[in-house]
């Protein structure tokens, strides 16, 4: 009885979740008659043509690559940072500890505050806010902890004995490395790639005061919500949302391969 | 030589990690409060030392009820995200017994947290709008004469919004700690005449304790400064102290929006120690 209840209410929960998406999806299939709200008046793929169409609906291509570029650079640089911190904490050292508040307060602190400290800190030094420097370091804030909790989680369970058994035959650091840790955390190296990617592609409130003179994708779609009033907007996000969802489809499937 | 090195390994390790979380995240915030006791002339804030930013919020009537307003989100999301969560973590786990068909449904949890919040945000338009589907159904059924207004920019908008937005944050971790609990615990307690409630009470919410704590600080820092929310659900009418400071920085008021950035943080901090004391969750890490 009680199993029964709950299967009823998950039902319930996944039409929360995915209901408006679906709604949305639906509407971005119409013709030039369709409208923002239902009934569906003609099916076509007019809207979703209208994206790539840059003089109605604001840059959204150009938004789409920096964005594209910036995770990219967010998750090489995330990825980096975060596996050589993380292997510093299986040692023991000094400030450990202040690192590690220090990283998960960075998830705890309120978006706002990293948008608001770091445009106030750009400002007050005089530095043009851009998309690849202030939003780049906003995006970190908040990629870098996920990868590095990533990380810490996966060294926890790694088995030190291969890389002493390494060092016995004669490796350094750097081939031990390249050779015996690498290969062995490489699938997880492709799960931090695909969230902090997402993280990134998505992020609004941290980039919102520092993307400087051009948008990201999300602060373009946020400036399209006041000003378009057509399916278009509906179709932009069904293309960004089909985007994401490939996205984590390959990964995913790039995770399953690597770590057999 | 080599002993050195093996001894300055870790800090050179650790450095780059470091440098990133002192330049954008204790610089800033440093700044935020050095700047937060400027003054300013509705031109361009001056270096000063004052407390006119400070006394303006305590002063200030609208600042005052938008804290409140913040605070009541913060519980009406953190609540329903609760409730939401145990029963989903708790069917999960203990009522799917295929270990892929869990996986499997779980997956599908996740799948929307993937994308934009701005577009899951703007879904709920042709939904929940005064013509939308809701409605439409509604008033097909006659169980309304007119649209209900209340259903899109309204309390109840931003409340649902940042539910759906921030729901997982809450199950994951819960979810993770439900896991965790080992299965002959609970048999042992059927054994001793234990109901299923008691089970409930005396096993399964005590061990799950640690991901309530850890979802609830996801779900409390992330509801506290929210502002894209605010703004699209709740249609300009509402307020939070998020979409306050946006406004402020968009009137280039930055030490009075430094003000409420830097109370912000410390009621965070308060909230999130708050909730550290009463549950132990290294234990997770």
């Amino acid at each position: 009885m009680a199993k029964k209840l709950l299967t009823v209410f998950f039902a319930l929960f996944v039409l929360f979740l995915y209901g408006p998406m679906l709604a949305i999806f639906t509407l971005s299939l119409q013709g030039p008659d369709g409208a923002l709200t239902f009934p569906v008046r003609s099916f076509g793929f007019y809207w979703l043509g209208q994206v790539f169409q840059e003089q109605r609906v604001g840059s959204f291509v150009e938004s789409f690559q920096r964005s594209f570029w910036l995770g990219l650079l967010v998750v090489a640089i995330a990825i980096v940072v975060s596996v050589m911190a993380s292997m510093a904490f299986r040692a023991r050292f000094r400030g450990a500890l202040a690192l590690f508040y220090l990283t998960i307060s960075s998830l705890v602190v309120p978006g706002v505050l990293i948008s608001l400290g770091i445009g106030i800190t750009f400002q007050v030094l005089s530095i043009q806010t851009n998309w690849f420097t202030s939003g780049l370091g906003a995006h970190l804030t908040w990629t870098v902890p996920f990868a590095f909790l990533i990380m810490l989680g996966v060294f926890n369970r790694f088995n030190p004995y291969y890389e002493e058994a390494a060092r016995d035959l004669g490796a350094g650091d750097v081939q031990t490395f390249r050779e015996v840790v690498l290969p062995l955390i490489f699938p997880s190296l492709i799960g931090i790639a695909l969230l902090g990617f997402t993280l990134s592609y998505d992020e609004f409130i941290r980039t919102s005061l520092v993307s400087g003179q051009y948008n990201t994708l999300p602060l373009e779609i946020f400036g399209m919500t006041t000003n378009v009033t057509s399916p278009a907007l509906y179709a932009l996000g069904t293309l960004t949302t089909l985007f994401s969802v490939t996205l984590i489809a390959a990964g995913f499937g790039a995770y399953k391969f690597f770590s057999r | 030589m080599y002993r050195t090195w093996k001894a300055l390994q870790p800090y050179a390790l650790a450095t780059p990690q470091a440098i990133i979380f002192l330049m954008f995240l204790v610089f800033p915030i440093v700044m935020i409060v050095v700047v937060s006791f400027w003054q300013f002339n509705g031109y361009a804030m001056t270096p000063a030392f004052s407390f006119d930013n400070y006394i303006n919020v305590f002063t200030s009537q609208v600042s005052l009820s938008t804290y409140i307003n913040t605070f009541k989100y913060v519980a009406l999301v953190w609540g329903t995200c609760l409730a939401i969560a145990l029963p989903i973590a708790y069917y999960l786990t203990f009522c799917i017994e295929c270990e892929s068909i869990r996986v499997l449904l779980f997956l599908i949890c996740t799948i929307p947290f993937w994308t934009s919040n701005i577009i899951r945000m703007i879904s709920w338009i042709p939904l929940l709008g005064r013509e939308g589907l809701v409605n439409q159904l509604l008033l097909n059924l006659n169980i309304v004469q007119t649209p209900v207004e209340w259903f899109l920019y309204s309390d109840f908008a931003i409340v649902l919004g940042m539910v759906h937005l921030y729901n997982f944050f809450m199950i994951a971790p819960v979810f993770n700690s439900m896991m965790r609990i080992d299965r002959t615990l609970i048999t042992a307690a059927r054994d001793m005449g234990a109901s299923s409630f008691d089970v409930l009470k005396e096993i399964i919410l005590p061990l799950t304790a640690p991901g309530i704590a850890i979802g609830s600080i996801f779900v409390v820092t992330l509801t506290m400064g929210e502002y894209v929310t605010v703004r699209l659900m709740g249609g300009g009418q509402s307020a939070s102290v998020g979409k306050l400071i946006s406004t402020q920085i968009g009137s280039l008021q930055y030490p009075l929006a430094a003000a409420n950035a830097v109370i912000l943080l410390l009621i965070t901090l308060v909230l999130v120690t708050g909730i550290l004391r009463v549950v132990d969750i290294r234990k997770e890490l």
